[in-house]
């Protein structure tokens, strides 16, 4: 069972609903962070890392002896990584998007493949919990390949929980894709109700069985409701706004460790789940 | 600093979080109140949420062409099998059918299919616009859902948010940006005149202003900071505002946890509008009177 955590919305509370509901189930969890822009998971759940790679992407380089010039490297690309100019072939590696075309396009084999760096991923357990997350160098500007990266980590274990980037473009549909439930947390304001259409639009397009976790439930109006009971989408949490709450997370600390009542509600929060994945 | 095409000088203030939901939209949206003399650009193209509060009069409509597609014409495929040998995406099916989600656009399928079998057309990704708004003219965009090319759609509504303020004479431009580092938010900071970082006093807040603030410093973006809710975790506040010091970033100001901000976005009004808030309100023209001091 793979869920994904996801919002359109950013800070809406999706490590919130991800960190707590891993460390709510007795059964074997493992938690991939796919937030490699932004990931926040291990300062909550603090794991022991035991493992970091760095992780490459690769790009083109060119043997000058080889190169005749012909341009049809150049030809090929689709994203200006790679353009002759006077007497060179000059690769941009921050452009390329890795699809291997001008290295099989070139008739003197003349290009061949290094790397530019992506970030790293790092792996490690927390008590039972397995642990694995990217973190985006800075300055990279593609995220779906370290994401795929963090999702190729992933074992056996019984219950697999993402916590996905906020939006709905590529970055999201890589931490979403394939997965068994998108459970999508909002926030019922103007702001978290455009987003979550959105989000919805994603998750409808990727045909994944999914449900709401509505937080700071007893901010801003009613739309959010209307919208999901419209939509036939399941809510299944609500969490209020509690000062102790975001005091909790502001700490870096667990709902569940501090009002230890939550932890049967996230329990439940994954019965819910099961059910409806199952029935997909 | 860009000199606009009449001799005076146009400045761009750039608003990111790295973290998602620490304010970004709210804050700009005062500032709209607040600002003379400006353009309005949502660069949040993925999840755009300034209209909501802008209520803008659409007055240009342009379709964005993001990238393209592979389309495998199977009346003509002999299921040769070289496009799947060769999609690095594993966007083509055993039965030849091109996954248009997990298609990257890049086009090398099409190029090599002997049989000529693939088309590769040009897709719209999304919607960018000109709007009327109560607080000036505002371009913004719509990104298709689960497409791609963000960061394209973004450098095209800062280009035209900028040949706006140009063509009428605005020296400024408020662009809302997205939340993280990667793609759509490098192509919202480049050459910007400056952003402003709005964080939250929390772990979470901490460890991303951190990251992105060393994406504008690999960008060369002078960067400033403003603290939203501080008051949910004093202590927190000042380890920011210290490790943002540190840094070099200076902070314009604090902002306090206000339920008015919420019920302002609920009326469809920026915070300055509403009826209520006034210690929030005096906070924000405290920031941006410290913005306008760090832009000039």
């Amino acid at each position: 069972m793979i869920i994904s955590v996801a919002s359109g919305k950013g800070g809406t509370g999706k490590t919130t609903v991800a960190t707590n509901l891993a460390v709510s189930l007795d059964e074997q969890v493992q938690f991939l962070d796919c937030d490699v822009e932004e990931p926040n998971a291990h300062l909550f759940l603090k794991p022991r890392m035991e493992h970091k790679e760095t992780i490459w992407a690769p790009v083109p380089q060119v043997d000058e002896e080889r190169c005749t010039l012909c341009g049809k490297c150049a030809e090929i690309c689709r994203f200006k990584a790679i353009v002759v100019i006077g007497e060179t072939v000059l690769p941009f590696h921050e452009l390329c998007h890795s699809c291997g075309g001008c290295v099989e396009v070139c008739p003197e084999k003349a290009i061949t493949e290094t790397g530019r760096e992506l970030g790293v991923v790092e792996r490690g357990h927390r008590n039972g919990i397995r642990f694995i997350h990217g973190l985006l160098r800075v300055g990279e500007a593609m995220s779906p390949p370290l994401i795929k990266k963090v999702r190729s980590y992933a074992g056996p274990e019984s219950i697999t929980i993402i916590d996905a980037p906020p939006g709905t473009s590529c970055p999201v549909i890589a931490a979403m894709n394939g997965v068994d439930f998108v459970l999508l947390v909002t926030e019922p304001t103007p702001f978290g109700l455009y987003d979550l259409e959105l989000a919805v639009g994603a998750v409808r397009t990727l045909g994944i069985p999914h449900g709401l976790v509505i937080n700071r439930s007893d901010i801003g109006d009613d739309r959010v409701r209307m919208y999901a009971k419209e939509e036939k989408i399941p809510v299944l949490m609500e969490i209020p706004f509690d000062r102790a709450i975001a005091e909790t997370y502001s700490i870096g600390r667990l709902m569940v460790e501090e009002m230890p009542h939550w932890k049967e509600k996230f329990r439940n929060l994954y019965k819910d789940i099961a059910q409806l994945a199952k029935g997909k | 600093m860009q000199k606009g095409s009449e001799g005076f000088f146009m400045k761009e203030l750039v608003i990111i979080s790295g973290k998602g939901g620490t304010g970004k939209t709210s804050l700009v949206s005062a500032f709209a109140a607040l600002a003379e003399r400006k353009v309005l650009c949502d660069a949040d193209v993925d999840a755009a949420d300034l209209h909501l509060i802008m209520n803008p009069e659409v007055r240009q409509r342009h379709d964005f062409a993001g990238g393209h597609t592979a389309v495998i014409n199977r009346d003509i495929c002999t299921e040769c099998g070289l496009c799947r040998e060769l999609c690095r995406w594993e966007a083509i099916s055993d039965t030849f059918e091109v996954d248009s989600i997990s298609c990257e656009g890049c086009g090398v399928c099409y190029y090599f299919c002997p049989e000529k079998a693939i088309d590769f057309p040009e897709k719209t990704c999304g919607e960018w616009f000109v709007s009327r708004t109560r607080f000036g003219p505002m371009v913004h965009a719509r990104l298709g859902i689960a497409e791609e090319n963000s960061g394209k759609l973004v450098t095209l509504v800062r280009q035209e948010a900028k040949k706006l303020a140009e063509s009428d004479s605005l020296d400024l431009i408020l662009t809302d940006g997205p939340p993280g580092v990667g793609c759509p938010v490098i192509a919202s900071i480049g050459g910007a005149t400056a952003v402003l970082i709005v964080a939250e006093p929390t772990v979470s807040g901490k460890h991303d202003l951190e990251r992105v603030a060393n994406l504008a410093n690999h960008f060369r973006v002078p960067s400033l900071l403003c603290i939203n809710k501080y008051d949910l975790n004093p202590d927190e506040s000042h380890r920011i505002v210290s490790l943002a010091r540190s840094m070099g970033i200076g902070t314009v100001g604090e902002i306090p946890f206000d339920p008015a901000f919420t019920r302002a976005m609920v009326e469809g009004r920026c915070i300055m509008e509403f009826d209520g808030g006034e210690q929030a309100k005096e906070s924000v023209r405290r920031v941006w009177k410290g913005v306008l001091q760090a832009l000039a």
